[in-house]
């Protein structure tokens, strides 16, 4: 539900004239809300940075996040992220 | 993604029965600005609230304000869920409200500033007509009159 909760408010967000972005765990829920840009990520619930007391990974995940403020495809944007830190969870 | 196997069960059941929101098109707002130069606020839905803040109920779908000044280990979590492993929220808030991460994308100067406020929102919303109506589009007014150009969200 977390999923389909950030997509709604990022939805009224960017309707108020603010640029968004989104992480997402559930591909399918933000296929559906259609948030303007997210960032798909390979982590479990609770666990939408990767890992805890991991600044290295958690920036690397935010920047690809960043990244897709300067895609100039129209939107929705919903792209897997690259981030080559696997982890155990 | 996280498949929907990693879920228990009863999650499990309810995910598949459970339709949800659909839309067909997205709204869009450009980013205007090179990012050095934004203003940055953060939202979360791990339900994360403050000592002396109303804890969030079930459904709850009213957002607690995050001043941007406190320190993360403030930040109580408030979404208890048999879904996952909240051990790691506990001992790093930034997993879900990256906090201090933003603050060092400040000090590098690759982000303009970060917000002096942010907002945080339960995430088991089953029936959000009053987040798509209320308070999502009231916070989305509040960071717009603060001037904030770029909202970060994440789930937990």
């Amino acid at each position: 539900m977390c999923n389909q909760s950030v997509g709604l408010i990022q939805r009224a967000v960017e309707a108020s004239g603010i640029s968004t972005v989104s992480i997402t765990l559930i591909e399918d829920i933000t296929k559906k809300v259609k948030p303007p840009r997210a960032l798909s990520v390979p982590y479990g619930f609770g666990h939408p940075l990767g890992e805890p007391n991991n600044p290295e990974l958690q920036h690397a995940i935010i920047a690809e996040a960043l990244s897709l403020l300067a895609d100039e495809t129209s939107p929705p944007i919903l792209k897997s992220s690259n981030v080559n830190l696997k982890i155990n969870l | 993604m996280a498949p929907l196997r990693k879920l228990d069960p009863f999650s499990r059941f309810f995910m598949k029965l459970y339709r949800g929101v659909r839309y067909e098109a997205s709204p869009h707002t450009p980013l205007r600005l090179p990012l050095n130069r934004c203003r940055v606020a953060l939202i979360t839905t791990a339900g994360f609230f403050l000592d002396g803040q109303k804890p969030f109920e079930g459904g709850d779908c009213s957002y607690r304000e995050i001043p941007n000044a406190i320190q993360t280990q403030a930040l109580i979590n408030g979404h208890k869920s048999a879904a996952y492993d909240e051990r790691g929220l506990e001992t790093d808030p930034n997993l879900a409200f990256p906090l201090d991460r933003f603050k060092e994308l400040e000090t590098e100067s690759k982000i303009g500033s970060v917000n002096h406020r942010h907002f945080s929102f339960m995430g088991s919303i089953t029936k959000p007509d009053v987040l798509i109506t209320q308070s999502a589009p009231e916070v989305g007014r509040i960071l717009k009159a603060d001037g904030v150009d770029v909202v970060f969200l994440t789930p937990v």
